[in-house]
């Protein structure tokens, strides 16, 4: 690739080649107990929060939720965006500063790619989590059946089954490829089962020129794949709200708001994710301070463009001045206990992210932190306000009736967290979860000559 | 030249014609007389029954997961003394266009050839779409498995499905009974006549507010009584060409019961 400059070094002091290899291994194979215990943890609050209760509603009905009559829609679905949204920035990030060749995305984006893929999957649970009868799950697949029954594809839930299913797939083998190199070097240097696994896995992999050059080929490819991609995913997402009538949902500004939304979110995801990540895995001469710095300003571009949707948003529900999209826009912003969450989403989305217009505040990992988190709260908020303040008003008055969530719902909510983690904790230790290769073209000495990439 | 384009132009748009969706063999509509209603609830009792939905009890009531496919809307207008109570019974308008029908990814509510929205329990997933969509709020979900107790099981009808738990269900303008008269129609060998089909609601209301019929035939009493001045159709402004129609109340003092 290009030729590598001292101002390209974005890792720090990092010596040589040898101990990129020994630091990411060692991340693989020294296991502490702190691990364990926060691996244990996880598992046991994904069983106990999630699990236990899931098949205590399978087993007695959708009854055990808060869901209601207007309210059919509560905070499953929120779980849903939400998750889809924290997968939206790895992948589409790491594609994207893939292409414009950005020097900083070596040592952050494997990990960030994990997060998308473990995201879609929490996401993709919360689908069977919110249907009525989820065993029959496979109906919403186009297979070929005797009866000759087939889908709705006017649908956009159907919309939904292929755009995630396929964004699934292709960030999975996005991070795949991606890392076969690496899984050659973790080859080299284990031993025991580890070897067996790792042999397969990294396909016989030898570093030849041609290997490289097919490789990176294959890489690129799926890059500029997932970028369109990406942006559709989430727009269909939106479409499931705003395909509807029902007013607060039916708003043709939804598709790039949640996109919006959904970058925001996923970068805000990462930032805290790389906050205890290199804390946790005392890594913290790849990922620096100037990779923080980089993703504050994205976060800083990202929050005003929400803010603007935002207004925009409210502005042409105002605008309408229909009875039903006045009631929503009261209902929303000046109703107790939702004008709370709304005027703390305005809070932690629109002015505490301006934190980061300053220099300071984007290289301090405290101040990263939180806003980070204010950001995921508020996220999360925007998400449950949309499906909890538009379905309970709807036209006829005489069925407005507010949502109030179960104690399996929120109990729900906390287990995907669990679950989340359980998934991360696992790929750190059985995964590279800093891109090796790519480290190493940092450190500036050219690795081979002719041909190659990478 | 360009007159030949025109007519390919029309050929390939003939499809679409106004009127190629709509094509049906009957248009089963349902009018509702409000001068006539005085809410007693008679018609919502009588669907109960008729349609085996379960009585849930106070507590799922106060959690708004009351079962009626039917309901009497009360709205309270003005302060004590001068007060002006409205009532409107409202069911699954069978919308011709309907939002409900996009959502469902599976099928399992669609249009059929009798211009009926019919839902197929069987083929339900339960992914709520059609009732989140549904902008009149009829649709009724399966909580739970209900259970009628001992001797309440006999009186179930045995021309409807029970529904098991996380189903989506609705009004029918009581499909059962429009098979029943289709098959005599048919067995006598003739059409249906106007008269034959009588839902529960419409058979049970004691003032004989609400008629139902098929209003592609120009004779029948719904075609007639559609042609009322009083007539409006529910949240029409929305464009789902509901097939209920509604007659206004005409108050005393010359207003409507609709605004
Ligand atoms: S009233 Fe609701 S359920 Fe009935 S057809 Fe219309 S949208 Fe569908
Ligand atoms: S037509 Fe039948 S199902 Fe519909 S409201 Fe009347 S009685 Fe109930």
């Amino acid at each position: 690739m290009a030729p590598h400059h001292m101002s390209d070094n974005q890792t720090g002091d990092v010596i040589s080649y040898k101990e990129v290899n020994d630091d990411v291994v060692r991340t693989m194979t020294e296991t502490g107990k702190w691990y364990y215990i926060a691996l244990a943890g996880a598992f046991s609050g994904f069983l106990a929060f999630w699990i236990l209760p899931w098949a205590y509603q399978i087993y007695k009905g959708q009854g055990v939720s808060g869901l209601n009559t207007p309210d059919f829609w509560g905070i499953y679905l929120t779980n849903f965006v939400f998750w889809i949204g924290i997968s939206h920035s790895g992948t589409l990030l790491s594609a994207i500063l893939f292409i414009t060749k950005t020097p900083w995305r070596r040592s952050i984006y494997r990990s960030a790619e994990a997060m998308t893929f473990f995201s879609v999957a929490t996401a993709a649970v919360f689908i069977f989590v919110h249907m009525g009868r989820p065993w029959n799950f496979y109906w919403t697949m186009p297979y070929p059946n005797q009866r000759q029954l087939w889908l709705n594809f006017q649908s956009p839930l159907m919309f939904d089954v292929f755009a995630i299913s396929t964004y699934a797939t292709s960030s999975m083998i996005f991070l795949y490829f991606g890392s076969i190199p690496d899984l050659a070097a973790v080859r080299d240097r284990v031993t025991g089962w580890r070897k067996q696994v790792y042999s397969a896995l990294a396909l016989g992999w030898r570093g030849t020129d041609s290997e490289w050059h097919w490789l990176f080929k294959a890489y690129t490819f799926f890059a500029v794949f997932i970028i369109p991609l990406a942006v559709s995913v989430h727009s269909i997402v939106s479409w499931d709200f705003a395909l509807s009538k029902v007013p607060g949902l039916a708003k043709t500004i939804f598709a790039p708001y949640f996109v919006v939304g959904a970058i925001y979110s996923g970068s805000a995801g990462i930032v805290t994710l790389m906050i205890i990540f290199r804390k946790a895995m005392k890594i913290e001469k790849y990922i620096t301070l100037n990779h923080f710095d980089k993703l504050g300003m994205l976060l800083l571009v990202m929050s005003l463009l929400w803010s603007y949707i935002n207004v925009i948003e409210v502005f042409t529900g105002w605008y309408a001045n229909t009875s039903a999209e006045n009631e929503t826009l009261v209902y929303r912003m000046f109703t107790t206990p939702y004008a709370y969450m709304f005027w703390l989403m305005i809070v932690t989305n629109t002015l505490l992210p301006l934190l980061f217009i300053f220099k300071k505040c984007r290289t301090s990992i405290l101040a990263c932190l939180v806003v980070s988190l204010g950001i995921n709260v508020g996220m999360w908020l925007e998400r449950y306000l949309i499906l909890t303040t538009s379905l309970p008003r709807k036209f006829l008055p005489y069925m407005w009736h507010d949502y109030i969530p179960s104690w399996v719902e929120i109990s729900m909510t906390l287990g995907s967290f669990c679950f989340f983690a359980m998934l991360f904790l696992l790929f750190v230790k059985l995964w590279p979860s800093v891109s090796i290769y790519e480290v190493k073209e940092d450190i500036g000495i050219p690795m081979r000559k002719g041909g190659g990439h990478h | 030249m360009s007159g030949l384009l025109e007519r390919i132009a029309g050929k390939l748009r003939s499809y679409r014609e106004p009127g190629y969706y709509t094509k049906l063999d009957h248009k089963w509509t349902m009018v509702i007389d409000l001068d006539k209603c005085n809410g007693c609830e008679a018609c919502v009792v009588a669907c109960y029954a008729e349609n085996n939905l379960p009585v849930v009890g106070r507590e799922e009531c106060e959690k708004s997961r009351a079962f009626s496919w039917l309901r009497i809307e009360r709205y309270v207008e003005g302060e004590y003394p001068d007060v002006k109570v409205k009532f409107i019974p409202v069911m699954c308008q069978h919308c011709m266009k309907a939002p409900c029908e996009t959502g469902c990814p599976v099928y399992a509510t669609y249009h059929n050839q009798d211009g009926l929205n019919v839902q197929v329990y069987n083929r339900c997933v339960g992914t709520f779409t059609c009732a989140t969509y549904c902008t009149y709020d009829v649709r009724r979900f399966n909580w739970f498995t209900y259970k009628w107790p001992k001797p309440l099981e006999a009186q179930l009808n045995p021309d409807v499905s029970v529904r098991e738990m996380g189903v989506m269900e609705k009004c029918t303008f009581c499909i059962q009974r429009i098979r029943s008269a289709k098959d005599t129609a048919k067995d006598e060998s003739r059409p249906v006549k106007d008269g034959d089909i009588k839902p529960a609601c419409s058979q049970s209301c004691p003032t004989g507010a609400i008629y139902f019929g098929d209003i592609q035939d120009p004779e029948s009493v719904v075609a007639k009584l559609a042609k009322s001045p009083r007539r409006y159709r529910l949240l029409e402004e929305l464009n789902a060409d509901p097939s209920v129609i509604y007659l206004k109340r005409v108050m005393g003092d010359g207003t409507s019961s609709h605004e």
